[in-house]
């Protein structure tokens, strides 16, 4: 018989730390599975955030390090720079992209740093405790809007791929969910096309995952899938923002 | 400014350079910079801030000469961490500010210290706190020696004192960065960096070490994962304890100071970089009246010399720590006498620079 499915290569055999529900596992496997697609995993330096994320090199099994808060565009620069023929991938969540290192990821972006930063954006700082993201809804309520987000007290949700994706430097940035078996399906050939454009030389690549966060939205599992597909995804479109290719 | 200007003129008495030699007359910042290329450099990133700024631009030019990658960041912190990007890959990497950048580096440089990885880090003082002035200053001293960022850790601290040093003790920067795997700062000042001097570049002898932890692609090998995150307190712990095993071995091995008069004077001098060559002027103006003064140079700032204060304070009456700043070096003078003797203090601060008669003025009233 066939062996039509299996643990990719690139992913360790590990116990998850990750919630019940949790969007990073299932981004984690879709990066092994498209590294192992694409027979890059002997090439590639990925790089875990800060966040619930930290631990990625738990579970992937390739060459990791791991960054300051918000640094991991400016840590994959060097790294790039350096050995420019191999493959260089940053994950990054929404408090360390979109908050703490907003200076990092635009001028990353901005030189067109031949990378891939998969950004995976849950609308709230996981580790420690919900407080509200960059991405956080208004009305949404984390540790720290126990009423609510509110614009004229806390701002408003920021846009990162609309953001982004205006910067010359900027070859291709898409907005994908890992909500839906299609969604997800859909994430993956996004996620593969980031890295194709690495490997074609064409500069920096973003893909940005919403992915639920059932703990922190006070949600079952099942009803955050259902909040990042029926909600989320009014405020956060899903769609290929720039694609040069 | 005036005090400035004078101290520059003081300090420049350039032999006349030779045609025949191999000399170049450079600033002290572009000597360092040529130095760290011929080192083996090959990645740099900075910020614009003055009195360093002749280092990134000479890079910008350097590096793509000699191979290498010159970035002009967007911030202090992206350049430090791309520094960290670089180094991890088995690049030796090189990043330079000025005091308020400096405080900026901080964080990546506790993240370079957890993560063993070498690299080398210019600080050109200017005064402070806060924005401070371009002016020169040995303030930031503390910050260079105990830490500046969080956590416990050490990097060698290294404290030239003429262009020719600022090219030689970067190379000797890198080496130790690459032999211990962990940052090494180069503490210039304003003086240091923009003042001229015949400098003769070295070759590097040194064989490259053999760098088994990069991160290039697992192909062939295991995966490697390097970072500072150890959940477990005693994965912590052992980390901290094996960085103090490794700096109990540099402390054992690495201190480095230059010593004048040491076998016959009362009062001795502690003094580094610009503050020793004024220093050196007082002394000798004093010897010339049959004044029995000394001078220690710390060349490490740390690892501390105190090896040689502690054999100096066997035979010295006092010491006189001269800085510009308010007295920061002067503590790891008493910690290393163990306060058995007075311990005098002459500074400058705020850009201002102790000069020769100050200074003279300032042992007499001791001695008197």
């Amino acid at each position: 018989m066939d062996k039509i499915f299996e643990k990719p290569e690139s992913m360790k055999d590990a116990e998850t730390h990750y919630c019940q529900g949790c969007g990073h596992g299932i981004v984690h496997r879709l990066i092994c599975e498209v590294v192992d697609e694409l027979g890059i995993r002997e090439n590639l330096i990925g790089i875990a955030p800060v966040g619930c994320a930290v631990l990625a090199y738990d579970y992937w099994n390739f060459d990791v390090t791991e960054a300051a808060h918000g640094r991991v565009p400016a840590v994959a620069t060097g790294i790039k720079r350096s050995l420019p023929d191999r493959i260089v991938f940053g994950y990054q969540g929404d408090g360390d992209l979109g908050a703490i290192g907003t200076a990092e990821i635009i001028h990353a972006a901005n030189r067109g740093e031949n990378i891939v930063i998969i950004f995976v954006n849950n609308m709230v700082y996981g580790m420690t405790g919900g407080q509200m993201a960059p991405t956080t809804l208004l009305k949404q309520k984390t540790a720290t809007t126990s009423s609510g987000r509110n614009q004229k007290m806390h701002g408003f949700p920021l846009k990162v791929c609309e953001l982004l994706s205006v910067l010359p430097g900027v070859s291709y940035a898409e907005r994908v969910a890992a909500d839906s078996p299609q969604h997800i399906i859909k994430a993956k050939k996004a996620i593969k096309k980031a890295f194709e454009n690495q490997i074609n030389g064409l500069g920096f690549s973003i893909v940005e995952v919403l992915s639920p966060c059932p703990t922190y939205l006070g949600l079952s599992p099942q009803d955050a899938v259902k909040w990042v597909g029926e909600e989320l995804t009014k405020e956060y479109p899903l769609k290929v923002f720039k694609d040069i290719k | 400014m005036s005090n400035f200007a004078s101290c520059l003129r003081q300090l420049a008495k350039l032999d006349m350079v030779n045609p025949m030699s191999k000399k170049i007359l450079m600033c002290g910042n572009e000597a360092l910079a040529e130095a760290a290329i011929i080192a083996g450099c090959r990645f740099y990133a900075g910020y614009p801030i003055t009195p360093q700024n002749e280092i990134p631009a000479y890079m910008s030019r350097r590096m793509p000469e000699a191979g290498g990658i010159f970035i002009q960041s967007e911030s202090e912190l992206a350049a430090i961490n791309m520094v960290f990007g670089a180094s991890l890959t088995g690049t030796r990497a090189m990043t330079s500010s000025s005091s308020p950048g400096i405080s900026l580096k901080q964080e990546g440089i506790s993240y370079i210290a957890a993560c063993e990885l070498p690299a080398v880090i210019v600080n050109i003082m200017r005064g402070g706190p806060g924005l401070g002035n371009i002016a020169p200053s040995q303030s930031d001293y503390f910050q260079a020696v105990k830490g500046g960022g969080h956590g416990d850790y050490h990097q060698i601290v290294i404290a030239p004192a003429s262009v020719q040093e600022m090219a030689d003790f970067t190379m000797l920067s890198f080496d130790l960065a690459d032999k211990y795997r962990m940052p090494v700062m180069i503490l210039g000042d304003g003086i240091l960096g923009q003042m001229m001097e015949p400098v003769e570049f070295k070759a590097e002898t040194k064989p490259a070490i053999k760098k088994d932890w990069i991160l290039d692609g697992c192909k062939g090998r295991k995966p490697r994962i390097i970072k500072s995150l150890f959940l477990k307190e005693t994965a912590l712990e052992g980390l901290n304890l094996k960085l103090q095993k490794r700096y109990k071995e540099i402390k054992d091995s690495e201190q480095r100071c230059e010593v004048l008069y040491g076998d016959d004077s009362d009062i001795m001098l502690v003094a580094y970089g610009t503050t020793s060559r004024i220093s050196r002027s007082a002394v000798e103006a004093l010897r010339k009246k049959g004044k029995k003064i000394g001078m220690i140079r710390p060349i490490t700032l740390w690892p501390f010399p105190e090896e040689a204060l502690k054999k100096l304070a066997k035979s010295v009456k006092s010491f006189l720590v001269v800085e510009m700043s308010c007295g920061q070096m002067i503590e790891d003078v008493k910690l290393a006498i163990d306060c058995a003797m007075p311990v005098h203090f002459y500074g400058r601060t705020g850009g201002e620079i102790p000069a020769e008669d100050e200074i003279i003025k300032k042992i007499e009233s001791i001695n008197g």
